[in-house]
């Protein structure tokens, strides 16, 4: 998938303002503002604890903000219900994967789809099952029983299943071999190639900058940096702190 | 009477019990299964479930059910009407019922730890309680004979001291549907599916768009429905109710589901029936007043070798 055949970058579709997210009486965003332009590819780097699930959770609605706004096309989502998040086009493959173990792959997919229940369905498993075909080998298989890449493999094709327009990916590189890591980013790429808008967060900060248009550097709770991601790989600080030099 | 024909005659009154036990098993372990609660006010809910059947039944018993004089005289076509009516009120009312109780004594304290919910379950238990007192007294009441005791055993012609009536009968062909059109519906159905990934995974289910209020309510509608028939069928069966059912019914079902492995539905069934078979194994060879013992040693003894239960499934599956 050559780059030429993506789709233009559009204007912004996701924007996060300011948000303040509390676990308790943990401060765990402290003001965090980002943007996320149609069908880029943005990332969001930092380490361990930093916030970047934190982020996505708040973006999902899984998490509320206490102050600070969430909106998606012009339209705030910081109130909105978990649930309808998804049917506005947001989905979101989780940290740790989440499959749910005691469903069968096939069963995984179909609760992918649960908001939609036309004929495009049958086409959307196709489509997955073509990114993936190892998890067309597994359809009847518990999802507790896969390996780790599988796993992650279903966590992306259930999160397609959604029909999203903005995917959000949580780590999909952890714990996955090197080869398994190069399936699944080549399948990011030509997700996005398909015109969906991706946030990915990683640890493997190579590993992403690799496929972004831009970037933004996540420390305690704050963004520190953004940039696009050809200029963040040359950036020092980020070259010391997350692509292991120095 | 011969051996034999004494065990076979206590399974069959085990079996007949125990798919009631199962009907209300499956509420405990439905709602265990997803909100990880002991719905201890369940047992009440199906006790109140017996109880509007009655009301129903006594309200259109003048004019239109002609209860069955002699034991076994058949009832008259009209009669079933009035009993799937009957049912058809009973399971709605316990489901509204049971969707009320979870959306105003549980919900809000979901976020508030394990202890807050189960605190208001019992809470509710009493206040159930405390209804059925009020609306059909303290002593036992009679439920009606609508259904009639005629021994099919000897009606094929069989010279037997085994006795399989017509009630007998009545329980397994209501309870038996019931519980397949349940496991279809959550086995198959889109809901049901949604069901258990709720059940496994909530966080995730809430990323693939399943409204999560809306779900544990239709698990609580569900099981409330089953608990419902359940009264109904427990009414008829034993021709008598009282506002203390719920308890010992309850008690029975709960360690049903416990001992099939709470959380799972196939755990409830094989609970349900394995509970009914041995009391009434243990009221036939050693002595009622023994079964209760005998019941909850088996439990501890299960508990002991297998703590998830038998069919239970060790939690720590692969993440």
């Amino acid at each position: 998938m050559t780059l030429q055949s993506r789709p233009p970058i559009g204007p912004v579709v996701l924007e996060i303002d300011d948000i303040h997210t509390y676990y308790g009486n943990i401060h765990a965003l402290q003001g965090v503002s980002m943007n996320v332009r149609e069908h880029e590819i943005v990332t969001l780097l930092g380490s361990n604890g930093a916030g970047k699930s934190t982020t996505l959770r708040t973006i999902s609605g899984i998490l509320r903000p206490r102050t600070g706004s969430v909106t998606l096309r012009g339209k705030r989502i910081d109130n909105v219900a978990a649930h309808d998040i998804v049917r506005m086009g947001v989905c979101q493959s989780p940290e740790g994967r989440h499959v749910f173990p005691r469903l069968t792959v096939d069963e995984n997919l179909d609760m992918g789809a649960f908001i939609h229940s036309d004929a495009q369905v049958a086409d959307d498993r196709n489509r997955v099952l073509t990114l993936f075909p190892r998890l067309r080998e597994r359809l009847k298989q518990r999802a507790g029983t896969l390996s780790g890449g599988e796993q992650q493999m279903l966590a992306i094709a259930r999160a397609m299943m959604g029909r999203p327009t903005v995917l959000l990916l949580d780590e999909p590189s952890m714990g996955l071999s090197p080869l398994l890591t190069d399936v699944i980013f080549d399948a990011i790429k030509e997700i996005n190639a398909t015109g969906v808008t991706v946030v990915v967060v990683e640890q493997n900060a190579q590993l992403a900058l690799s496929i972004a248009d831009r970037g933004y550097v996540m420390q305690t709770g704050r963004i520190v940096l953004t940039d696009s991601a050809a200029a963040l790989t040359q950036n020092e600080t980020v070259r010391k702190a997350y692509l292991g030099e120095g | 009477m011969a051996g034999f024909e004494f065990l076979l005659q206590q399974l069959v009154t085990g079996i007949a019990n125990g798919m009631l036990i199962t009907l209300i098993a499956i509420g405990y372990t439905l709602v265990y299964g997803i909100i990880e609660m002991i719905n201890f006010a369940h047992g009440d809910v199906f006790m109140l479930g017996a109880f509007s059947a009655l009301t129903f039944l006594q309200l259109v018993g003048a004019q239109a059910v002609r209860r069955v004089r002699n034991v076994d005289q058949a009832p008259s076509p009209e009669t079933y009407l009035w009993l799937v009516l009957a049912m058809i009120l009973a399971m709605v009312f316990c489901a509204a019922l049971n969707v009320m109780i979870e959306r105003f004594a549980y919900r809000r304290l979901r976020r508030g730890g394990r202890m807050a919910p189960l605190i208001s379950a019992i809470g509710v238990s009493f206040m159930l309680q405390n209804v059925g007192l009020y609306w059909k007294g303290a002593s036992p009441v009679n439920f009606p004979r609508f259904i009639p005791q005629i021994d099919l055993v000897k009606e094929i012609g069989i010279d037997s001291f085994v006795r399989f009536t017509t009630k007998d009968l009545f329980v397994i062909v209501v309870t038996v549907p019931l519980v397949i059109a349940l496991t279809v519906f959550i086995q198959r159905t889109k809901l049901g599916k949604a069901m258990r990934a709720t059940a496994q995974d909530r966080d995730a289910a809430q990323l693939m768009g399943i409204d999560i209020n809306r779900t544990i309510a239709l698990t609580f509608l569900l099981g409330g429905a089953l608990a419902g028939a359940a009264g109904l069928v427990s009414g008829l069966y034993n021709n008598t109710a009282n506002f203390q059912m719920g308890f010992s019914y309850g008690l029975n079902s709960f360690t049903a589901a416990v001992l099939g492995g709470i959380g799972n539905l196939n755990g409830a069934m094989l609970g349900g029936v394995f509970i009914g078979v041995l009391a009434a194994l243990s009221d036939g060879y050693i002595d009622p007043r023994w079964t209760p013992v005998v019941i909850f040693g088996t439990l501890n003894l299960v508990l002991i070798l297998r703590p998830t239960g038998i069919l239970g499934q060790e939690s720590a599956e692969r993440a």
